[in-house]
C-alpha cells in the first residue's frame, strides 16, 4: 500500500484531467463539470488514502519518490511529504471539489466556454500538489511559478469588472518575489556547491549546510520576500484584495484558501530550516510585519463596502496570526500556525462561497446593498453565521483551537508581540459581526427588494435609496438549495468536527513541526503542554 | 615560395555545403527558367542550410583549428553552426509561405522599381514574386557560420561583411510598407558600416599592440604584455563593434526600426540568427583572444548587460506596436545573455559558455516561433502588428492566441518553457561567478519585461474583439511546419531539457 506513488498519482490525474476537459468539444460543458468533479474527488480519496499510509511516527518524509530530471542543475523529480505538507494536501483535496461543486451554474463573462475555466482549476490542483509535494527545491520553485499561469487566467478569464487589472497586478507581484527567490535558489545551490563539492537541490541535503551569515542573511530575505508577497503580509499585500474581489468565487476561494498557504508553507518549510540563524536574527523584523498585519488588516477590513475585499483583508490579518506562531520558535505556536493554515482555508473559504452566494443572489458586491437576508434566507444567514465565528475563531470552531495554540504558544517567547496580537481577536469579532448584522439583520434593504412583484434590476449602484422608497417594498430572497446545501455542508461539518476534536490532524502535525524546531535549533521543550492543552480545550 | 595552407575539408563541410547552396542559387537566379525558380529556389536554400545542420551535427565532438590557423572547428562552433542553420531552415520556411498574403509573398515583386509609381501598383497583386532572397539569406546564413568559427580578427570580419551585406539588402524588400521598409534598410545599412568601421578600427589597434591577428597569438601576447593603452581600446572598438550586431544596448538604435520596417520572415531571420552568430563571435573574442585579461573587458560587459537589460525592458513597456516591442525584447534578452558571458572563467571552470549557447538555442526558436504568429494575423493592409488589433484574438482564433501565449511565457521566463531553463542556466552562471548583483538587476528587468509580454495575453484573452479586428490566416505547410517545431521545442526544452543541456555542456570548450 505503502509503495503506491500517491504524490505522482495526485499530481498525475488533475494534469492528465486538465488536458482531457480542455480538449473536450464545444459546448459540452455539462460533462466538463462531472468530469472535474469526478477527478477532484479522486484526488481527495487519494489525499485520504496517502494520509491513512503515513505514519506519523515514523520518518519525517514519507511516501518519497525520486527520479532525475535535469542531471546538469543537479535537479530531481523528488517528491515526499512530511505532516506539515500532507495536511495541506488534505485541505487541497477537500477545498478544490467544493470548488467545482460551488462554480456548478457559473456562468462566464463574454462567449467564453466554462470547460476552460474547470480546466484550469483541476491544472491549478495538480499544480497546488506539487508545490506541497515537493522535497527538491528547484521543484517547488517550479510549480511556485508555474502555479501562477492558471490562476491568472481563472482570474483574468471568469472575474468581475476590474479582471484584467487584478490579473496583472497578481501575477507581476507574485512573479516579483519569485523572481527574487530563484536568484536565492541559485545562491543556495552555489553554495551547496562550495561546501559538498556537488550542487544539489534536494531540501535534505541543503538543511544540512553550514551557510555564512551573511550570506545566509541574503538568502533568507530572497525566500522571505517571495513568501512574503505570496502569504501575504503588510507591505506586501495590495495584489490580495483586488485579486481577491476580482477573481471569480471557486478561484477566490482557491486563491485564498491555498495559493496563498503557499507562502506560509514556505515560510516554516524552507525559510526556518535553511536559513536557522538568519531566521531567528531577523525574526523581530518578521513579527513587527506580521502584528502589524494584524492590526492593520482587522482595521481596514471593518472600513470595507465591498463583501469580497472584507474577506481579503480578513485574510490578511489571519496570515499574520500565522506568521506569528511560526516566527515565535515554539513547537506549540507553530503547530498552532500549520493547524490555522488548514482552518483557515476551511473558514475562509466557507466565507467567500457564502459570500458569493449572497452575491449570486443580488448581483452586487456592496455590503450596502444588502439587509435583514436572514428574515427570508435562514439558511444562507446560518451558514453566513457559523462561517462567520469560525473566522473570528469562536471557541467550539476550528480556528479556536489554532489561534488558541498560536498565542498560548508564542506568549512565552514573544510577550509583547502576542498581547498586540490578541487584539486583533477583538477587531476580528467586529468586522464579522458587523458584516453580518449589517446584510442579515435589520431592516430589509437593498438590491433585494421588490417593489409590487416588479423585480429591480439586479447590480445597480448606490441602490441604498430603496431604504426610503415610498413603495411597500418587500425581500425576495431564495434561501440556499439543494447543491448550495451539498457545498456548505462538508464545510460546516469540518468547522465544527475540527473545532471539537483536531488531535487527529495535530497528531500529524507535531512531529514535523518539532524536527523543524530542532533544524532552527529553538529549545524543544514545550512539546507535551501543547497537546494537552489542545487536548484541554477539545 | 609560398605553400598552400592546410584545409580540412571535413571539417569545412557544413559552410562548403551552405556556401555552395548559395553560389548555385544566384546561379539559378541567372539562368533558371522564372516559373520554376521560386522552387528551385526554395528546395536549394532547405537542402543548403539542412546540409550544414546535419553536417555540422556530424562533426560533434571534433576540435581542430584548420586553414592556417583562421579558422576553428571546435565544440562552441559546432553547436553554433548546427544552431544557425537549423534556425535558418526554420527562417527559409518562413520565407517561401505563399499562402498567407493574397498576393501570395511577404517580399517584393521587384525592388528596383519606384514606390508608389503604376508599375509598383501593378506588381503589388501580380503573381511574380522575387526570389533573390534566398540565395541573399543562404549567404547570410554562411557568413554568420564562418563568424562563430573564425579564429582570426580579419577573418571575423569577413564573415561578419559577409553576413551583414545581404541583410541590408533583404531588410528592404518588403511587399506591403515598401518605403517603411527601404527606410529600415538603408538606416541598418548606414549604422551597420559604422560599427564595421568601429570594427576595423579596434582590429588595427590590437594588431598594433599586439603584432598579430590571431586570436591565439593575441592571447599570447596579452599574457606577456598585460595592460597597454592601444590593446584595451582595441578591445574596447571590437566589443562596440560585435555588440552593435547582437543589438545590446546601447548599440541598439538601430535594432527597433529595422526590426518593424522588414519583412517579418526577414525579422524572424535577424531576431534568431544573427543573434546567435555576434554572441558565437563575442564568446569566441573575450574568451579565446581575451581570456587571460578578463580584468579588461569584465567591467565592460558588466555594465552594458545592465543597461541593455535596463533599456531594453522599460522601453518596451511603451511600445505598441508587435515587432518594435519584440524588438526591444530582444535588447533585453541581449543584456541576459551576457549575464551568462559574465560566467566564462577563464580556466575553463564556468558553466557560462553552455549556458549562454543554450540560452541562444532557446531564444532563438522561441522567437522565430513568435514572428511566425506575428505573420498569421494580418488585415486587409498586410500584418497587424498593432497592439490593439491583437484585442480579443483569442475569441477569434483560440489556437493561434495559445501559442503566441506560450511564446510569450517562454520569452517572459516561465518555469516549463524554454525560457526558464535559460535563464536559470546563465543566472546560475552567473551566481557562481560571484556577479550576483548583475542577477539581481536582471530578476528585476524579467519582472519588468513579464509586465509587457502579459500585456498581449491579457489584449489576447481578457479583452473583448474589436468590430473590424484583424482575421488570422490559415497558415500553409511550411508556416505549419515552423510552428510546429518551435512550439514543440519550446516545451521539451522546459520540460526536459537534459539532453540539450547535456550537449552544450560537452561542447562548450574552445579549441585555443
Amino acid at each position: 500500500m505503502t509503495d503506491f506513488p500517491f504524490l505522482l498519482a495526485m499530481i498525475a490525474v488533475p494534469a492528465v484531467g486538465a488536458a482531457v476537459v480542455a480538449a473536450l468539444p464545444r459546448g459540452s460543458d455539462e460533462l466538463a463539470k462531472r468530469l472535474a468533479l469526478g477527478i477532484s474527488a479522486v484526488v481527495l480519496l487519494l489525499a485520504v488514502l496517502a494520509t491513512v499510509a503515513f505514519d506519523p511516527d515514523g520518518e519525517r518524509f514519507q511516501l518519497t519518490m525520486s527520479a532525475s530530471w535535469i542531471p546538469d542543475f543537479g535537479v530531481d523529480f523528488a517528491l515526499g511529504v512530511d505532516g506539515i505538507a500532507l495536511v495541506l494536501l488534505l485541505l487541497v483535496g477537500v477545498l478544490v471539489p467544493v470548488v467545482v461543486l460551488a462554480s456548478w451554474r457559473d456562468t462566464a463573462p463574454g462567449r467564453r466556454s466554462m470547460r476552460t475555466f474547470f480546466a484550469w482549476v483541476l491544472l491549478l490542483e495538480a499544480m497546488m500538489v506539487g508545490v506541497f509535494a515537493a522535497t527538491d527545491v528547484f521543484l517547488f520553485y517550479v510549480f511556485f511559478e508555474a502555479m501562477l499561469v492558471p490562476m491568472y487566467f481563472l482570474i483574468g478569464s471568469f472575474g468581475g469588472p476590474r479582471r484584467q487589472y487584478a490579473a496583472i497586478k497578481f501575477f507581476l507581484y507574485s512573479l516579483v518575489g519569485g523572481l527574487i527567490m530563484l536568484a536565492a535558489v541559485i545562491g543556495l545551490y552555489v553554495v551547496s556547491t562550495s561546501e559538498l563539492g556537488q550542487g544539489t537541490f534536494a531540501f535534505d541535503a541543503l538543511r544540512q549546510l553550514d551557510i555564512d551569515p551573511g550570506v545566509q542573511k541574503l538568502l533568507f530575505l530572497g525566500f522571505f520576500i517571495a513568501f512574503a508577497i505570496k502569504a501575504p503580509l503588510v507591505p506586501f499585500h495590495t495584489w490580495l484584495p483586488d485579486a481577491g474581489a476580482e477573481a471569480p468565487i471557486g478561484g477566490a476561494v482557491l486563491l485564498v484558501g491555498v495559493l496563498d498557504k503557499v507562502g506560509t508553507f514556505g515560510l516554516i518549510r524552507y525559510c526556518l530550516p535553511l536559513f536557522p540563524d538568519a531566521a531567528r536574527d531577523l525574526a523581530p523584523f518578521v513579527l513587527v510585519l506580521a502584528v502589524a498585519g494584524i492590526l492593520y488588516a482587522a482595521l481596514l477590513a471593518m472600513g470595507q463596502t465591498d463583501l469580497k475585499r472584507l474577506v481579503s483583508y480578513t485574510s490578511i490579518a489571519h496570515f499574520g496570526f500565522i506568521t506569528l506562531g511560526i516566527f515565535a520558535f515554539t513547537t506549540e505556536a507553530a503547530t498552532g500556525a500549520v493547524l490555522y493554515m488548514v482552518n483557515h482555508g476551511i473558514a475562509t473559504g466557507l466565507l467567500f462561497l457564502v459570500v458569493g452566494m449572497l452575491i449570486a443572489r443580488g448581483g452586487s458586491r456592496r455590503i450596502s446593498d444588502y439587509g435583514g437576508v436572514a428574515t427570508q434566507a435562514p439558511r444562507l444567514a446560518g451558514v453566513f453565521l457559523i462561517a462567520g465565528l469560525a473566522s473570528l475563531a469562536l471557541p467550539g470552531t476550528n480556528s479556536f483551537v489554532s489561534e488558541f495554540l498560536v498565542l498560548v504558544g508564542s506568549f512565552p517567547a514573544v510577550p509583547l508581540f502576542t498581547v498586540l496580537a490578541t487584539l486583533g481577536m477583538i477587531l476580528a469579532a467586529l468586522y464579522v459581526l458587523i458584516v453580518y448584522q449589517r446584510t442579515m439583520h435589520g431592516p430589509p434593504r437593498g438590491v433585494l427588494l421588490v417593489d409590487d412583484g416588479t423585480p429591480e434590476p439586479a447590480g445597480t449602484d448606490g441602490a441604498t435609496a430603496t431604504l426610503t422608497a415610498p413603495a411597500p417594498a418587500r425581500l425576495r430572497v431564495r434561501d440556499l438549495d439543494r447543491l448550495e446545501m451539498a457545498v456548505a455542508a462538508p464545510m460546516v461539518a469540518l468547522i465544527i468536527v475540527l473545532g471539537f476534536y483536531p488531535q487527529p490532524l495535530i497528531d500529524l502535525i507535531e512531529p514535523a513541526v518539532a524536527a523543524t524546531m530542532q533544524d532552527v535549533g529553538a529549545a524543544p521543550a514545550g512539546i507535551a503542554p501543547a497537546t494537552t492543552d489542545a487536548g484541554g480545550t477539545d | 615560395m609560398i605553400e598552400a595552407p592546410d584545409l580540412s575539408l571535413a571539417a569545412l563541410a557544413p559552410l562548403l555545403f551552405v556556401f555552395g547552396a548559395a553560389c548555385l542559387g544566384v546561379l539559378v537566379e541567372a539562368f533558371g527558367p522564372r516559373e520554376r525558380r521560386h522552387a528551385v529556389q526554395v528546395t536549394l536554400a532547405l537542402v543548403g542550410t539542412l546540409g550544414g545542420l546535419v553536417t555540422s551535427l556530424l562533426l560533434a565532438g571534433e576540435r581542430e583549428v584548420t586553414a592556417a590557423g583562421a579558422l576553428a572547428v571546435d565544440g562552441p562552433a559546432v553547436f553554433l553552426q548546427a544552431t544557425i542553420t537549423g534556425l535558418g531552415a526554420l527562417a527559409i520556411l518562413l520565407f517561401a509561405e505563399r499562402s498567407l498574403d493574397p498576393a501570395r509573398s511577404a517580399f517584393v515583386a521587384a525592388a528596383a522599381v519606384p514606390v508608389g509609381s503604376p508599375r509598383d501598383r501593378e506588381l503589388m497583386t501580380a503573381p511574380r514574386v522575387q526570389t533573390e532572397v534566398y540565395p541573399l539569406a543562404t549567404f547570410a546564413i554562411g557568413g554568420m557560420m564562418l563568424f562563430v568559427a573564425a579564429n582570426d580578427l580579419l577573418i571575423m570580419f569577413v564573415a561578419l561583411e559577409v553576413l551583414s551585406l545581404p541583410l541590408y539588402l533583404i531588410s528592404g524588400l518588403a511587399r506591403r510598407r515598401r518605403l517603411l521598409s527601404q527606410e529600415a534598410a538603408v538606416k541598418y545599412f548606414l549604422l551597420g558600416a559604422f560599427a564595421s568601421a568601429f570594427f576595423l578600427y579596434g582590429l588595427a589597434l590590437v594588431y598594433g599592440a599586439t603584432g598579430s591577428i590571431g586570436l591565439a597569438d593575441i592571447r599570447a601576447a596579452t599574457t606577456e604584455s598585460g595592460s597597454d593603452v592601444l590593446l584595451v581600446l582595441g578591445l574596447a572598438l571590437l566589443i562596440v563593434g560585435l555588440m552593435f550586431k547582437a543589438s545590446v544596448a546601447p548599440f541598439h538604435a538601430w535594432t527597433p526600426d529595422v526590426y518593424q520596417g522588414a519583412p517579418t520572415p526577414v525579422t524572424a531571420f535577424m531576431a534568431a540568427c544573427t543573434k546567435v552568430a555576434a554572441f558565437g563571435a563575442i564568446l569566441r573574442l573575450l574568451y579565446v583572444a581575451f581570456g587571460t585579461s578578463e580584468w579588461t573587458w569584465r567591467p565592460l560587459v558588466y555594465g552594458i548587460a545592465i543597461i541593455s537589460m535596463v533599456v531594453g525592458a522599460v522601453l518596451a513597456l511603451t511600445q505598441t506596436d508587435l515587432k518594435r516591442m519584440l524588438a526591444y525584447s530582444s535588447i533585453a534578452h541581449a543584456g541576459f545573455l551576457l549575464t551568462g558571458v559574465i560566467g566564462l572563467s577563464p580556466d575553463g571552470g564556468g558553466s557560462g559558455l553552455a549556458a549562454t549557447m543554450f540560452y541562444l538555442l532557446a531564444y532563438g526558436l522561441t522567437t522565430v516561433g513568435a514572428f511566425a504568429v506575428l505573420t498569421l494575423v494580418r488585415d486587409g493592409d498586410g500584418e497587424a502588428s498593432h497592439l490593439s488589433q491583437w484585442a480579443g484574438l483569442a475569441r477569434r482564433s483560440p489556437l493561434t492566441a495559445a501559442v503566441m501565449a506560450l511564446f510569450l511565457l517562454a520569452l517572459a521566463g516561465i518555469p516549463l518553457t524554454s525560457g526558464f531553463t535559460g535563464k536559470f542556466a546563465v543566472f546560475r552562471a552567473a551566481i557562481e561567478d560571484g556577479a550576483w548583483p548583475l542577477v539581481v538587476v536582471a530578476v528585476l528587468a524579467s519582472a519588468v519585461a513579464a509586465f509587457f509580454y502579459l500585456r498581449v495575453i491579457v489584449l489576447m484573452y481578457f479583452s473583448e474583439p474589436a468590430e473590424d479586428g484583424p482575421t488570422v490566416a490559415v497558415p500553409g505547410l511550411p508556416t505549419t511546419i515552423v510552428l510546429a517545431v518551435t512550439v514543440t521545442a519550446t516545451l521539451v526544452l522546459g520540460i526536459a531539457p537534459g539532453a540539450v543541456l547535456d550537449i552544450a555542456e560537452q561542447a562548450a570548450i574552445f579549441v585555443g
